[in-house]
């Protein structure tokens, strides 16, 4: 595991794309989503893409593929809403072992297929840690400000259990992401930290978090350096943004994250913002001029794509990024 | 990779940073949304005004707050509950929730209750050595998982640290465990080295100033990055009342500190002077005594005090100057200081000067207690000192009383006439006498009918006195009943005048809930006595209409809540409860035989021997004085008066105990005991003979896996075990002649003593159930014959075995009682009754069960659910009717 931090420091890591638009081009149906295993189950799974990896996980392998061919040297597991929290939308809570160790092992099998045929550039899965669709700062309730959906503790166990099974699945680090509530993040990290002492191991995280607007803020209000103060307690493997914002709206705040941090930095923004029927229209060219500005400001050590990007955007992204020098961490004293 | 270097700084967050750099001005924590130190927070917390707490914390964000210390830890909260709810509001505060928080609080589960609500880096107040470096780890741990920084208060296994030596020795082995063992970030660890009072008078107390500073140089030079910090106002603690000095000291102090390194500290603005613009020769006498740098540094800056501001200090000359004054202002001066001494004198005289007797009332007497009335609502004076005053107030008038009735038509104007009486079955009835008082001050005519006085007399009294406003009192949880039963009948018989709710059992959850809605006409929940005066007088304002709709729309809307208030607390069924009863492992506990089987009875105890034995804080609980004895005599609020009663306390209880007052006396029995039918505790003769049963009530509520649902039940070992087990119940009263006492007080026209001597005779009963107990466990029964522990110990009950009451949280079922007087045949023996209510009389006297099993334990019943009501009901045989009567307040809705 130690060869991430190998990697990292001789060049610039390029994490995958979108999962769920390449999901999208194969239109799968009700009975698709369902397979031969799910067929009875009394509610609709239609949407439950973290299902797919058991029931369509040839498509799952075919897109972790795609992204190592177009240049990715991270993958991230199919697994953004792989806890009970989450489920729970599917009545799906009792998968959720199964579901992050299939996937993992699914992306963990086709990255080690590629590494083989090209073993000076060892390939990496990151196990994506995913919110959660509830908040534990924000009450649901606006006449109720003191309400929590959500407790901590419901959240430290979730996260608990999807990390133990995304390690035992063989990821290579984990990718708490898309985080718009902090607290949320620090009850990941604390679930991992947990894991990381009961089995007596280090397991390289990478932390990013969401700003949502031009307020410059997450969800749940902090600005970029209270977000950083309020995750940097865990030795991290990288911090950065993703989601939400497109390259060019997220440089300033990427920027100043990286003057902070004594961590790497990570960025996998969308393919711009959405148009007015929520698609992602920004070409893989016109990503790759946005981001080549990060990498002239020296503020990025991977780089990746979110919402509405594909193969060919990484594609381009790898290639640009591959003319860069990563950005120098400081040290604490 | 070139290493670049970045300095380590302490880096804390809301939602926006705060880094701590050097070139950081000192950084000021506010610290007034800390119950323990805000009397007004901890009142807005208690009556759940969330919305004016947020202010508190958004004005000091305002004032200048860099960061906000939250406290909860008040005996009568939930404090992680209350924590919890409050860092939760605060969250959706943008204003405040910027600034980081900083969690406060001496309990572990407080503190965690709080780091898991907090999406910035808090600090969590505080964590110490004090219970030994695996706790201190355990929680250093998971201080840096919850991602906070942390306080360590320089306290070890053996105490505060009180010298430099001590000071720096556990800092640097905090310092050391936390670093190299935890691998905590030395940037996030923050000292407080302790701030004591300087001049104190003590000889050991001389190096206080001097230590802090020099051990704060100290960890800042030898434990790289570390921060200190530190609550400032306790360094002047001894000049409190002398604030020109006190803010002296607070800002020297403060100026010398941050010199030597202090960067973080909790301090109140209002109490600090700007070090320039003190005075040159004050801050010397101050820099004198913080540097220790004369012999009689303290002695010279005591008397320097005095001439700045001696207003506390009453020398000879200033007692008789106040006699020199006008006559008015005489008057008034004895009223607000509560002096008796001259005032038949000025009443005469004020007499001989009017035309008429009533006009000294009604004029000088008046004024004086206008001005008392002020003092008060201001909260300027306390109510021990009101009822002082009240006593001098009484004098007069009855000292004018044969003058006015001398005269024709000579009847003094009341601003109106006022009903009290503790409900039937009640006996308790010190909070209904305060309120008389404090109302008879403020010119309303007292109609007082004393205790346990039955619904029909009250409504009797009402009509044929004419009253304005009735006010009901109770203690126990069956008066409950009672007040809901007189607001029925009041509207039945087509009343129109205001109730007043008020007792240490009402709430105003109660009468919003359960009496409001039976009186079309105003329901008012007296919290406490000083707000009497204020409820009174807005009910009987001929424009009152405003204030009592107002009311009525508070209850109507807090009932609502309540009623919707979306607890649900989910309960388990009571046969399931059972299963998931506490489980004691009887093959293996040890059981010990009484030393004596039966009943023993003590007659004409010596209340000398239980002096020792008395928790004082309850004491001053029921004058209004909130606080925890001793701390409470040092109070910055109310430490004065709670002085000053306190030595009043004294004085009258060595009274009691020299003239022999009261009269004490005790009963208790100790028997085989087995537990049948999980719930119900059979008593046997020496024969094995069933003599009585006791039921227990079990809780109800559903818990976390593991965690057991209580009945006292289960400290008993079951009869199918096959093993013999004990089981003790006693009553004892130190109540004797107290009622006796009281009135002839009453008649001297002295309030003041008639209270206190009820009050000290309840701390009495107390302190004799604990002496008992005492002497149970290591004598009468010995099960624990090497026990030694101190009063502290036994207030804070680290004692073995319980001794738990009959209407109180373990068993709120009062109806118990009458098994006890059973079985110990206890009025006959001792002469202490239970009325219709079952409240025991005399008034002071404590009656319970003992439990010897070393597991046994204090818990709190909760709600029960109809299920076991019924169960409960069958097992009593009466009616579920009148079981509920008895239960309803532990009923879930």
């Amino acid at each position: 595991m130690s060869n991430i931090y190998k990697a990292i420091q001789q060049r610039i890591l390029v994490l995958d794309g979108a999962m769920g638009t390449m999901l999208q081009r194969y239109n799968f149906s009700e009975a698709d989503f369902r397979g031969e295993r799910f067929k009875d189950y009394p509610s609709p799974l239609k949407g439950n893409n973290d299902l797919l990896s058991l029931t369509q996980p040839q498509a799952i392998a075919d897109t972790h593929r795609k992204y190592f061919e177009a240049g990715a040297d991270i993958v991230e597991t199919n697994t953004f809403s792989g806890t009970t929290i989450a489920m729970a939308d599917y009545n799906m809570q009792d998968l959720v072992y199964e579901l992050n160790f299939e996937s993992a092992k699914i992306a963990k099998q086709v990255a080690e297929e590629v590494t083989k045929q090209n073993p000076d550039k060892p390939r990496f899965v990151a196990g994506s840690i995913g919110p959660t669709n509830r908040t534990a700062s924000l009450s649901p309730d606006v006449n109720r400000p003191e309400y929590r959906a959500v407790t901590f503790e419901d959240l430290r166990k979730a996260y608990k259990q999807q990390t133990e099974a995304l390690l035992d699945g063989g990821v290579d680090m984990l990718l708490v992401e898309t985080i718009f509530d902090t607290l949320n993040a620090k009850a990941a990290l604390f679930a991992i930290d947990q894991v990381q002492e009961e089995r007596g191991i280090k397991v390289p995280i990478m932390v990013s978090g969401t700003i949502t607007d031009a307020s410059g803020r997450t969800l749940s209000g902090q600005t970029v350096e209270a977000f950083l103060l309020s995750i940097s307690h865990i030795p991290l493997l990288s911090v950065g943004f993703n989601c939400a914002l497109g390259a060019d709206q997220l440089q300033p705040y990427l920027q100043r994250l990286s003057n902070e941090t004594e961590f790497f930095t990570s960025a996998h923004p969308n393919a711009g913002l959405p148009n007015a029927f929520g698609e992602y229209d920004q070409t893989a060219k016109q990503m790759q001029d946005l981001i080549e500005g990060y990498l002239k400001a020296n503020i990025i050590n991977i780089i990746g794509g979110c919402c509405g990007t594909t193969p060919e955007h990484i594609k381009l992204i790898a290639e640009v990024a591959a003319k860069y020098k990563p950005r120098q961490v400081v040290v604490g004293a | 990779m070139s290493k670049n270097t970045k300095p380590k700084y302490l880096s804390l967050s809301g939602l926006e940073p705060l880094v701590v750099t050097p070139d950081s001005n000192f950084i000021n924590v506010g610290e007034r949304t800390n119950v323990t130190g805000s009397r007004k927070f901890l009142r807005l917390i208690k009556e759940e005004k969330f919305d004016e707490a947020l202010d508190v914390a958004r004005d000091q964000v305002e004032g200048g707050a860099q960061i906000i210390d939250v406290n909860m830890d008040e005996g009568m909260l939930d404090g992680a509950e209350a924590m919890v709810k409050f860092l939760n509001l605060i969250a959706s505060e943008p204003d405040i929730a910027r600034v980081p928080i900083m969690i406060d609080s001496s309990k572990w589960d407080i503190i965690e209750a709080g780091l898991q609500v907090v999406q910035g880096k808090s600090i969590v107040n505080s964590i110490s050595l004090k219970e030994g470096e695996e706790a201190f780890v355990h929680h250093a741990k998971l201080v840096k998982r919850y991602g906070a920084a942390m306080v360590v208060m320089a306290f070890d296994e053996n105490g505060q640290a009180d010298s430099y030596q001590r000071r720096i020795d556990i800092c640097k082995r905090s310092y050391d465990i936390l670093v190299d063992k935890v691998g905590f970030p030395p940037q996030d660890i923050i000292f407080d080295p302790n701030i004591f009072p300087v001049a104190t008078g003590m000889e050991e107390h001389r190096l206080n100033a001097l230590d802090f500073f020099n051990a704060t140089k100290w960890i800042r030079e030898n434990l790289p990055y570390a921060n200190v910090s530190g609550g400032v106002s306790n360094v002047s603690f001894s000049f409190r009342g002398n604030n020109v000095v006190r803010e002296a000291i607070n800002s020297a102090f403060l100026y010398h500190a941050i010199k030597h390194g202090l960067n973080i500290g909790i301090v109140n603005p209002t109490m600090l002077e700007v070090y320039d613009e003190i005075p040159k020769d004050l801050l010397e006498h101050v820099e004198d005594v913080l540097f220790n740098r004369k012999e009689d540094a303290t002695e010279r800056l005591l008397d320097f005090a005095e001439t700045v501001k001696g207003d506390k200090k009453v020398d000879a000359a200033k007692v008789l100057e106040w006699r020199s004054y006008e006559l008015q202002d005489r008057i008034t001066h004895a009223l607000v200081k509560g002096v008796d001494a001259f005032i038949i004198e000025d009443v005469e005289q004020a007499r001989q000067e009017s035309k008429r007797p009533i006009e000294v009332i009604e004029g000088h007497l008046m004024i004086g207690m206008n001005v008392v009335g002020d003092l008060f609502g201001s909260g300027k004076m306390f109510l021990p000192q009101v009822v002082k005053s009240a006593r001098v107030m009484k004098k007069a008038v009855a000292y004018l009383q044969p003058f006015i009735e001398a005269e024709k038509d000579g009847k003094q104007e009341f601003a109106g006439k006022i009903l009290m009486a503790t409900v039937k079955g009640d006996v308790h009835d010190i909070g209904k006498n305060i309120v008389s008082v404090v109302l008879g001050c403020n010119n309303y005519e007292i109609v007082d009918l004393g205790v346990m006085v039955p619904p029909e007399k009250i409504i009797e009294r009402a009509k044929a006195e004419n009253v304005d406003v009735i006010g009901l009192s109770g203690l126990i949880t069956p008066s409950l009943d009672e007040m809901v039963y007189l607001s029925k009948e009041m509207e039945r018989q087509k009343f129109t005048i205001p109730l007043l709710i008020g007792g240490a059992t009402t709430s105003r959850a109660h009468s919003a809930v359960k009496i409001a809605p039976n009186y079309t006409h105003a329901v008012v929940h007296v919290h406490d006595a000083s707000r009497a005066v204020t409820v009174v007088g807005n009910l009987l304002n001929a424009d009152n209409k405003v204030y009592k709709e107002q009311i009525r729309e508070e209850y109507d809307k807090f009932r609502e809540q309540f009623l919707k208030r979306g607890k649900k607390k989910n309960f388990v069924t009571i046969e399931d409860a059972r299963k998931r009863k506490f489980k004691i492992d009887w093959k293996t506990s040890e059981i010990v035989k009484p030393n004596k089987l039966g009943v023993q009875v003590i007659q004409d105890f010596d209340l000398k021997k239980l002096e020792e034995f008395i928790d004082w804080s309850p004491f001053f609980r029921s004058w209004d004085l909130h606080g925890k004895y001793p701390d409470i005599l040092k109070d910055e609020v109310v430490g004065e008066q709670a002085k000053e009663l306190f030595a009043d306390a004294k004085e009258l209880l060595k009274r009691v105990f020299d003239e022999k007052l009261l009269g004490a006396k005790a009963i208790f029995g100790l028997f085989p005991a087995n537990t049948v039918n999980d719930d119900d505790v059979e008593i046997y003769d020496e024969n094995g003979k069933t003599k009585v049963t006791f039921l227990t009530l079990r809780q109800q509520l559903d818990k976390r896996e593991g965690v057991p649902n209580f009945a006292l039940a289960d400290f008993i070992a079951p009869k199918d075990s096959g093993i013999e087990d004990y089981m003790g119940c006693f009553c004892v009263s130190t109540g004797f002649g107290t009622a006796e006492l009281a009135k002839q007080f009453e008649a001297d026209h002295d309030d003041y003593n008639s209270i206190m001597i009820k009050a000290l005779a309840d701390r009495l009963a107390e302190a004799f159930a604990e002496y008992l107990h005492k002497e149970i466990r290591t004598h009468y029964w010995g099960y624990d014959s090497n026990e030694t522990l101190s009063n502290e110990d036994l207030i804070k009950e680290t004692y073995k075995g319980v001794r738990p009451a009959p209407g109180y949280p373990a068993c709120p079922d009062h109806l118990e009682k009458k098994t006890i007087w059973k079985l110990l045949n206890v009025k006959e023996e001792i002469g202490v009754e239970i009325t219709d209510s079952l409240a025991m009389w005399p008034a002071a006297s404590v009656s319970g069960y003992y439990f010897a099993n070393k597991e046994a334990k204090y818990f709190g019943l909760g709600k029960i659910t109809q299920d076991q009501l019924v169960d409960y009901a069958k097992r009593r045989g009466i009616s579920n009717e009148e079981a509920e009567k008895w239960l309803s307040p532990t009923l879930a809705d």
